[in-house]
């Protein structure tokens, strides 16, 4: 068992992926942490949740991973003083969490930072809104809030103020660049803008609906948070999905990565100056999804998954147009691979932009594509392997280099390996149901549901109340954990390659501002 | 280059693309191009602010820049500066984080100017709704002259949905 040495009771948690959970006093937090971060582990997700209907107090939930599995830990603490100890120390992306955690909840690590992070003004700081006693439509009384950047002193040294609104096409958020002449010495992010009540509005949620909502926390990972949130839904419901829906939830999943991937190759191009590279990439990520929209019925297949499979099947003719598009594909990508990699001017923009040393994205806690880039070996469709993976011989992508040409090279190869994944899947595919009926009635209960996205890891996770509905859920982003890496790689590069620089990390807000 | 030059000759013209959705598409931007060319003189700058959205509909917006819509073909151009722009489009539930950005993009603009709020979200609050960190559809907070649903909407929507803003009675509010 991946975590059986830690000083707690575990028990195993049915599903999809190898699961345990477990009860912990906050005394010993920090302990069975250390524990989990010596053994090569890492936290993924910290969150609270309001236990007072049940005469408790609160629980602080954490979510740690090994690549044998996951465990969610759950600690209480009273109401009158819900307080437990610093993680960050232990976990560097354990700092914003427990901010945010605050925000909403008032529960408090007692850290040295006591600047709020999703809290900006739309309520007070002695407000909770999670409290499940504030109706779902309650507003607060707004309360300005002036927020201390860290500022950065010395001869020349200037400010840039970005955003919220930003030039382009993006969400909203606010980068604060210490530089000097055009260097910058220091970026600090300031997130929490599309923050819209997410934890709040899947309490009481029709269990069956929260798949819509799950699919609806970061648009362009809709694939990925869908099918977590319907396998932890299918943990607590005891139910596996029949074998070809597992594999057309992989076919989309892959097709997600393949189109968000082609997205950034083109962009990427087009802010290291070819146009040309935008123009073709646009190109053929329009192809996939109209292709998206011909087999199942959405271009960016939102609410195709759906809690016990999938929402529908595909025809052998399906199946051969994703053949012959596989192979275009591939021909055309790596055709542009070669156009990009003979490009002097490209690869003098990309070579040593932006780095971030695998040892600084060790200690960050770096995951998904930008920690593979950098050196970290995590990728959950080769590791814990949730069905269909087992079946499918995933091939991880590493790179040391951990600059922009880290990211891009690691987009290509990701799209060839998907590619090669989409074949075997159309190959290996049997006839048979798409879905498992859910139980007529459903029990109170917790799942967790862990699917590897384009971007990295999305958890989720879930208690279910006796009355079908959702108590509570939470979805992790994985743009938790590398927005603090990004200020990192800014380090030292000129103000000019950010827009790259960030591009190459391309990292949620929607998902981590919740 | 040599293999650059090849793949862009090879590639050809995607602009006039093949059928279905394009033939709508082809009925769309004409009519745009003749709006935009009586009304806006021949360009028409849009200003984009996501106010809270999944970043979906975000997606939508880049595609129309794709060679198939190519709407800078059409005139229309996305700009950096409120103070550029001549309609503003709107994404998502307008976050409570967001809405004086959101008031003061509006504000930076020059009248006339038009408000098009796209996506379920922008146009009823869509699945987040109205919370304590979400104020709801974009209505709730500006003006606005034409909705746009989906979830999120197609670029065709999207182009239609424009038209309709600069086609009825452009910019009367200033
Ligand atoms: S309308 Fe749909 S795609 Fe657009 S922001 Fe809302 S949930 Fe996302």
């Amino acid at each position: 068992m991946a975590f059986d040495s830690l000083p707690v009771e575990l028990s195993e948690l049915p599903g999809a992926v190898p699961a345990w959970q477990a009860q912990a006093g906050t005394a010993d937090l920090q302990n069975i942490c250390q524990a989990v971060k010596n053994q090569g582990g890492r936290l993924i997700a910290l969150w609270g949740t309001d236990e007072q209907d049940r005469g408790e107090g609160y629980t602080l939930h954490l979510s740690l991973a090994k690549a044998e599995g996951l465990l969610w830990l759950r600690c209480a603490l009273p109401v009158d003083q819900p307080k437990y100890p610093d993680l960050s120390p232990i976990f560097y992306n354990a700092h914003r969490m427990q901010r945010a955690a605050r925000d909403l909840l008032g529960i408090d690590a007692d850290a040295a930072d006591r600047r709020p992070w999703l809290r900006h003004a739309a309520w007070r700081d002695s407000d909770r809104p999670l409290h499940r006693a504030h109706a779902a439509g309650k507003t607060f009384e707004a309360q300005d809030s002036e927020y201390a950047f860290v500022s950065v002193t010395g001869d020349g040294v200037h400010e840039i103020p970005v955003g919220p609104v930003h030039a382009g096409t993006i969400e909203p958020g606010h980068f604060r660049f210490s530089i000097v002449g055009e260097k910058v010495l220091r970026l600090e992010d300031r997130l929490g803008y599309t923050h819209k009540g997410i934890d709040k509005r899947f309490q009481g949620m029709p269990l069956a609906d929260g798949a819509k909502l799950a699919g609806r926390v970061s648009g362009d990972s809709t694939v990925a948070y869908a099918w977590a949130y319907c396998m932890a839904l299918e943990s607590v419901a005891g139910i596996t999905p029949p074998g070809r829906a597992l594999m057309l939830r992989a076919l989309m999943l892959e097709r997600e990565r393949i189109a968000n991937h082609l997205g950034d190759l083109g962009y990427l191009g087009n802010d290291g100056g070819l146009g040309f590279g935008l123009a073709q990439f646009m190109r053929l990520k329009e192809d996939v999804l109209r292709l998206n929209a011909k087999l199942f019925g959405h271009r960016y297949l939102m609410d195709c998954i759906v809690p016990g499979g999938v929402a529908c099947d595909l025809g052998q003719a399906g199946f051969e147009a994703i053949n012959i598009e596989c192979d275009t594909l591939m021909h055309d990508v790596r055709l542009l691979k070669d156009i990009y990699d003979d490009h002097a001017g490209l690869q003098d923009r990309f070579l040593t932009c932006g780095r971030l040393t695998p040892n600084t994205a060790g200690k960050l806690g770096v995951i998904g594509l930008a920690g593979r880039a950098s050196g970290q070996a995590w990728d959950l469709r080769a590791q814990a392997r949730p069905a269909p993976y087992d079946l499918l011989d995933a091939r991880m992508k590493t790179h040391k280099n951990g600059d922009v040409a880290a990211r891009v090279n690691l987009r290509f190869e990701e799209i060839f390996e998907s590619l090669r994944l989409l074949h075997v899947l159309v190959e290996r595919i049997a006839p048979g149901d798409i879905a498992a009926p859910l139980p007529a009635t459903m029990s109170a209960g917790i799942g967790l549901g862990w699917a590897e996205g384009w971007r990295g890891e999305s958890v989720v996770a879930l208690e279910s109340g006796a009355d079908g509905r959702i108590r509570s859920c939470h979805a992790h982003d994985p743009s938790w954990q590398n927005w603090p890496a990004l200020a990192f790689a800014v380090n030292g590069n000129i103000v000019p390659d950010f827009p790259l620089i960030n591009k190459s990390f391309n990292l949620s807000y929607s998902g981590c501002d919740l | 280059m040599y293999q650059l030059l090849k793949q862009i000759v090879k590639v050809g013209i995607k602009t006039e693309a093949p059928p279905d959705t394009d033939d709508s598409l082809r009925v769309v931007s004409q009519r745009l191009k003749q709006e935009i060319l009586g009304v806006f003189e021949g360009s028409l700058a849009i200003r984009h602010v996501d106010a809270g959205s999944c970043n979906g509909c975000e997606l939508e917006i880049h595609m129309l820049s794709n060679p198939y819509y190519n709407i800078e073909a059409l005139g229309m151009k996305f700009v950096a500066s409120p103070r550029h722009a001549d309609l503003l489009l709107v994404t998502g539930p307008v976050a409570r984080n967001m809405e004086v950005a959101l008031q003061r993009t509006y504000d930076a603009m020059p009248g006339p100017k038009l408000v098009v709020a796209v996506g379920d979200c922008g146009c009823t609050g869509g699945i987040f709704g109205e919370s304590y960190a979400s104020r709801g559809r974009v209505a709730n907070v500006l003006a606005v002259d034409v909705s746009v649903p989906g979830c999120p909407p197609t670029p065709v929507a999207l182009l239609q949905g424009i038209l309709t803003a600069i086609s009825s009675g452009a910019g009367e509010r200033s």
